[in-house]
């Protein structure tokens, strides 16, 4: 390769064929995240350093089974390489290709080939060709095929040396097309030779030729011309392939084969999937409550002890009671992510979650959704921010639109603090049938009811968005793999990523707002506020802390957010809800768990560290009008439900107008959610109270 | 003429076209290929998808997907 300051090295392959752990291996940490323009597609890119060679770019870009794309992901790949004026054009590709299944991983790098890209070819999984019963010849394929050719294995490292040092004596020599478009199709070459002259690639002019819209060749069925591109292809490499590798004459190993009696099996597969499943909820709930708790801690902590350094005063305040508490309020769904991502990625690297799919697809099938949504429904019971981030793998554009909307009904982990609080509140800790919970009946039934609904509500979507574009499974069932923890590591780290910076940035300034709409009013409001409290305190003789919370809840009483609670009083009232439980619901907007917090405000607890504290200040809440308890079985269900339904998360609302590239899809789910919640609300209070 | 939705778990034939154009080069891409052999393998538990070997790997698809490939 000639000498430039930096080459610029895309990575392209199927989906399985090893692209990630090879990227892995190539940049290590040296990775980066960002977004092709105009679309949601991860753009990974890393650097590496060849000694005594070019410092490289690399490009990981989607995985693909050919150039022409069938889903948004894989319309990258051809974006990038089939555009010289592209800012990510690479100058060289490395295709890397499964060897244990060889023709059809060969067509694609036959394209790439053939659109006149300098390209290497690295066979992966060289290990697992004798297994399966076969065995390569390298040196005859590569003289075949005519490229530098690397057998590897990513998974263990070996052969990236040899790839490094190909990458540095690289030297494009000319392309002779594998697959020659005049030879064979008539309909746009017909007998014009002057558009095949020997100079040019006329795979390239071809896909131009296909690509123009108005051109000459607007009318030609390109469907039938890439059938026809793609047999010959096989055609070509069936010869290559039958010289090169052989049969060995052993019987191949069945472990998959059994593996899949048995996973796939009608009792022990949907046993197995259901254990898998509570073995994510176990986690999710229980190995992550410690580092919540910890966090939660740690932040408590920073936040008294900023409070105390800065002078008193409004950048006090929003340091320690707006921006830190809004900090806490991210990094306390790391764990949560981090471990679910750690499952998905777990899962994928194995090879069973295609096995779900396969599982599952009939089932979902009926409801408009796809053996694909389980994972981001699953994922939403943690949070639906990466839940839906999930839902790209969903090629059939409608079935993702119908999972992204109704994964949010899913109860996620922050719906799950306001749940316990009202359940131990209006829910008596009796036992049913001598061993169940009624407490915990109750709480498995509202994670049960939000699923129940989002099938429901995505039945009703599949009949009203009509689409012409039909969807299909058509899907590789991996041979089971062992998982690759380094793939794992990087998977939680990119996902964590992302949550920490796309929707954190959200979260952070909604809580920002919150703060000050909740920490300020009309000047003299809070003036008089004040002094009422302080009068108050000094006439009941309370101590300093109590003093201070009872101006704090005063405060908030006529805050800018005090005051909208009170102008949606009489929207929420027929729900059973006073203006205290309004500002609730509002701050709520940046997460839903802040519910709790702000009841500790409203009724003037101080901190929230205990949750004992907040429930029997809750329970001794009077409704001024009946003389009774506030909360109320009527009371705490309808707020159960509306919880479980509404559309309370700007941190969804946020990722879901990022992936559907619009507000329409937002603004529909903000309405039916909150719809839903407000009807299901009424209905329970009227009845029960 | 049948097709790979009717083929037992076991059988092996060979394909020999497809009826759905839009998603016959999809099915191409795949691995399945006229002129080469396809084996059933198995169904999921409910019936639909299917699982199918072709050009050397399992490959699974939805019943009215198998039924476009037509064999011999």
């Amino acid at each position: 390769m000639k000498l430039i300051s930096e080459i610029k090295i895309a990575l392209v392959g199927n989906p399985n064929s090893g692209k990630s752990s090879l990227f892995n291996h190539l940049t290590g940490l040296n990775q980066k995240i960002g977004n092709f323009p105009g679309v949601t597609v991860d753009k990974k890119i890393g650097s590496m350093k060849i000694n005594e060679g070019p410092v490289c770019s690399i490009i990981d870009l989607p995985g693909t089974y050919s150039i022409y794309p069938k889903s948004e992901e894989e319309a990258v790949v051809m974006e990038v390489l089939g555009n010289k004026e592209n800012p990510n054009h690479p100058d060289l590709v490395v295709v890397i290709a499964d060897a244990t299944n060889l023709k059809r991983n060969l067509l694609l790098f036959s394209q790439v080939h053939d659109l006149g890209m300098p390209v290497i070819l690295a066979l992966n999984m060289m290990d697992l060709v004798n297994k399966k019963g076969k065995t390569i010849d390298v040196k005859k394929l590569k003289d075949e095929l005519k490229v530098p050719l690397i057998s590897m294995n990513a998974r263990n490292g070996d052969g990236i040396d040899e790839l490094k040092q190909e990458i540095k004596t690289f030297e494009q020599k000319k392309v002779d097309l594998f697959f020659k478009p005049e030879e064979h199709i008539k309909e746009v070459f017909g007998d014009n030779t002057s558009l095949s002259a020997t100079s040019v690639n006329t795979y390239l002019q071809l896909q131009e030729a296909l690509n123009n819209k108005n051109g000459a060749f607007a009318g030609l069925d390109k469907e039938k011309i890439r059938r026809t591109e793609t047999l010959a292809r096989y055609h070509f490499l069936d010869g290559v392939l039958e010289g090169s590798i052989a049969a060995l004459g052993n019987e191949p190993t069945q472990i998959t084969a059994r593996l899949d009696k048995v996973l796939t099996h009608k009792v022990w597969g949907y046993t197995l999937f259901v254990g898998v499943l509570f073995l994510i909820f176990q986690s999710v709930f229980k190995w992550a409550e410690m580092p919540m708790d910890f966090i939660d801690h740690v932040f408590s902590v920073t936040a008294v002890k900023v409070s105390g350094w800065l002078p008193q005063g409004p950048l006090n305040g929003l340091i320690s009671e707006g921006i830190i508490p809004g900090l806490a309020g991210i990094v306390i769904f790391i764990p949560q992510i981090a471990l679910l991502f750690a499952f998905i990625s777990i899962l994928e690297e194995t090879g069973y979650m295609s096995r779900v799919v396969f599982l599952m697809d009939k089932l979902m099938r009926k409801f408009g959704l796809n053996g694909k949504s389980v994972v981001p429904l699953i994922s939403g019971v943690a949070c639906a921010v990466p839940a839906i981030m999930a839902a790209r793998t969903i090629g059939s554009k409608r079935d993702r639109i119908i999972t992204i909307m109704v994964t949010p009904l899913m109860s996620c982990s922050a719906r799950l603090p306001v749940y316990t609080i009202l359940i131990a509140l209006v829910i008596p800790a009796t036992s049913v049938l001598g061993v169940f919970n009624l407490q915990g009946i109750i709480l498995f039934g509202l994670y049960t009811l939000g699923f129940v609904v989002a099938l429901v509500v995505a039945v009703v979507i599949k009949l009203m968005v009509k689409t012409e574009e039909p969807s299909y499974l058509v899907m590789e069932m991996p041979s089971y793999k062992l998982p690759r923890w380094q793939n794992v590591v990087f998977t939680i780290y990119e996902k964590t990523k992302t949550f920490v910076f796309e929707a954190g940035k959200i979260i952070l300034a909604i809580s920002i707002i919150l703060w000050i709409t909740a920490s300020y009013g009309p000047a003299d409001d809070m003036k008089v506020a004040e002094e009422n409290a302080t009068q108050l305190a000094a006439q009941q003789g309370m101590n300093e802390t109590e003093t201070e919370n009872l101006i704090a809840a005063y405060k908030l009483e006529h805050s800018f957010a005090g005051i909208f609670g009170k102008a949606i009083e009489p929207a929420i009232k027929p729900l059973g809800y006073d203006w205290k439980i309004g500002i609730a619901l509002i701050s709520s907007f940046a997460a839903r768990e802040v519910f709790v917090g702000t009841m500790a405000t409203i009724y003037s607890i101080g901190g929230t560290d205990d949750e004992l504290t907040v429930r029997t200040r809750m329970a001794k809440e009077v409704n001024s009008e009946t003389g009774g308890p506030r909360f109320t079985l009527a009371v705490g269900v309808s707020l159960m439900l509306f919880y479980a339904f509404a559309m309370q998360c700007m941190s969804t609302l946020a990722i879901v107008y990022r992936e559907t590239r619009g507000w329409k899809w937002p603004f529909i789910q903000l309405a039916y959610m909150t719809g839903v919640a407000y009807l299901s609300a009424l209905l329970a209070y009227q009845l029960l109270s | 003429m049948s097709n790979v939705a009717e083929m037992e778990p076991g059988d092996v034939k060979v394909i020999t076209g497809f009826t759905d154009e839009g998603l016959s080069l999809k099915l191409l891409e795949m691995g399945c290929i006229p002129g080469h052999p396809v084996r059933f393998n198995y169904k999921a538990p409910l019936g639909d998808p299917i699982c199918i070997s072709v050009s050397g790997y399992d490959l699974s698809l939805r019943v009215s997907e198998a039924a476009s490939i037509t064999v011999n």
